[in-house]
């Protein structure tokens, strides 16, 4: 039922997601925070259960922190991180698996070599596939918003051209989709970190 | 009294030293001298090679050098046998990296794991320490090249250019003054140091294992083992044993360069 969807730019990768927590026939809040940052230059935009969401977010946030603290400081690169949440996925599929859909986007910065400095996108689903894309959408949105994305995406976009693409797809998925979403909120991840675009609703306000 | 502290690892002594890894480490200075330094556009690597018996059959492989994964090879000084064990572990570690993460694991990250594991052997009960020290060889894209030497007693650390095994002292005492030497020769007030080349510093390597071995005069080829680690046009590791007829070249070209400076 959650609206997941990422963009790629020059410079850095746009991430956006609907803010309803809701299951069954019943809508428990509308300002939540689906796009969970990793690291200071990583986040990953869940579709699931509140609970696999938080779980599944916190564990992997933890062990790429706790790689970091145990190796001087060293920085998993965004394919790196990316894969690691795979690995996990994936041994979790046949015990108890996470009932989350993702698209992970971070910045890579690289002093010693320019070639490997960027943002990159990765597309991840429960049962543990895994794909680097400069484009995406998680759940039933993306049927209705890849085509937008097919049409509209190019190479070498700005961040203003990324989110107006990211815009289309909301107000596609506002008009035909048969559930209500009416807030979203839009994350950027670039060579200065995560920072959130804006928001329908204050995820803070309790 | 000293025995009573011997015989078990895991005590120390009452001058606070643990006997049984200081002799571990006192062993490695008897072994096959092997000597690293750290290159412009790669790592060389060169050791000894002790033939012990006209009647044994060359190694058809490498006896010195040996490939951890595809960015990484050490060198062998000590017991060969403990040798295996702590390289298996070490490619273990490398293989189990990359596939958790897609990524070849970062040279000093497998040091510190082989190191670890090397330290857990000195003080658990029972157990006698890795009679091996190792140089590694190793490019990843965090630090660039890198040579690393470990000892029995799970210490490791980072070099421009070092010697293990026997006569390690006086290899390190030439390299210093020669690395340092060229480094000086070309030195400006804000020219960062000339670091040597892959070539030069296969001659510089040679060298000092002229002087470390205890043969008299330069050494054939088929007593030296030389090792070469650079990066090709696709920034892949290339590692490569330099070939009897390669390593002979060098060798000849060192003792020329001996001449030459003996009769200036």
């Amino acid at each position: 039922m959650d609206s997941v969807f990422g963009v790629c730019y020059n410079g850095g990768v746009i991430l956006a997601a609907d803010q309803s927590n809701a299951r069954s026939i019943l809508v428990y809040q509308e300002n939540l925070d689906k796009i969970a940052e990793l690291t200071s230059h990583s986040a990953m935009g869940v579709a699931g259960p509140n609970c696999d969401l938080v779980n599944f977010t916190e564990y992997v946030a933890k062990n790429i922190r706790l790689y970091e603290l145990s190796n001087d400081g060293t920085k998993l690169s965004v394919h790196a991180q990316a894969n690691f949440a795979r690995g996990e996925l994936a041994y979790a599929l046949r015990r108890g698996p996470y009932q989350v859909n993702i698209l992970l986007g971070g910045y890579d910065t690289n002093e010693a070599d320019k070639s490997k400095e960027g943002a990159s996108l990765y597309h991840l689903d429960y049962m543990g596939t895994l794909h680097k894309v400069p484009f995406g959408a998680q759940g039933y949105a993306s049927y209705f918003t890849l085509s937008i994305m097919d049409r509209e995406y190019k190479e070498n976009l700005n961040e203003a051209e990324a989110i107006t693409i990211v815009e289309h797809c909301i107000a596609e998925i506002q008009t035909r989709f048969m559930l209500k979403q009416p807030n979203y909120i839009i994350k950027a991840v670039d060579k200065d970190g995560v920072r959130v675009i804006k928001y329908g609703s204050d995820p803070s306000d309790n | 009294m000293a025995r009573r502290y011997d015989s078990s690892t895991t005590t120390f002594s009452p001058e606070g030293r643990l006997h049984q890894v200081e002799y571990a480490i006192e062993a490695i200075n008897n072994a096959g001298t092997c000597v690293g330094i750290l290159a412009k556009d790669g790592i060389v690597m060169a050791s000894e090679r002790r033939i012990t018996s006209g009647l044994l059959a060359p190694a058809k492989t490498s006896e010195k050098t040996y490939t951890l994964c595809p960015h990484a090879s050490c060198n062998v000084a000590g017991l060969t046998a403990d040798a295996n064990i702590l390289i298996e572990q070490a490619r273990l570690r490398a293989g189990r990296y990359h596939y958790q993460y897609q990524e070849p694991i970062p040279v000093e990250q497998l040091v510190e794991y082989v190191c670890n594991y090397k330290q857990f052997y000195t003080q658990r009960g029972g157990l006698r320490p890795f009679g091996v020290a190792f140089l590694f060889a190793g490019y990843d894209e965090h630090h660039g090249f890198q040579l690393y030497q470990s000892d029995p007693s799970g210490n490791y650390s980072g070099w421009k250019a070092t010697v293990i095994g026997a006569n390690n002292q006086a290899g390190k005492s030439i390299l210093k003054s020669d690395y340092k030497k060229k480094q000086e020769g070309e030195m400006d007030e804000d020219k960062e140091p000339e670091i040597p080349d892959v070539q030069e510093a296969l001659k510089l390597a040679v060298k000092v294992l002229n002087k470390t071995m205890d043969g008299t005069g330069s050494a054939a080829a088929e007593k030296m083992e030389l090792f070469t680690m650079k990066l090709d046009e696709s920034k892949k590791c290339v590692h490569r044993i330099l070939t009897k007829e390669e390593a002979q070249e060098v060798i000849d070209s060192v003792e020329q360069e001996a001449a030459a400076a003996g009769d200036s």
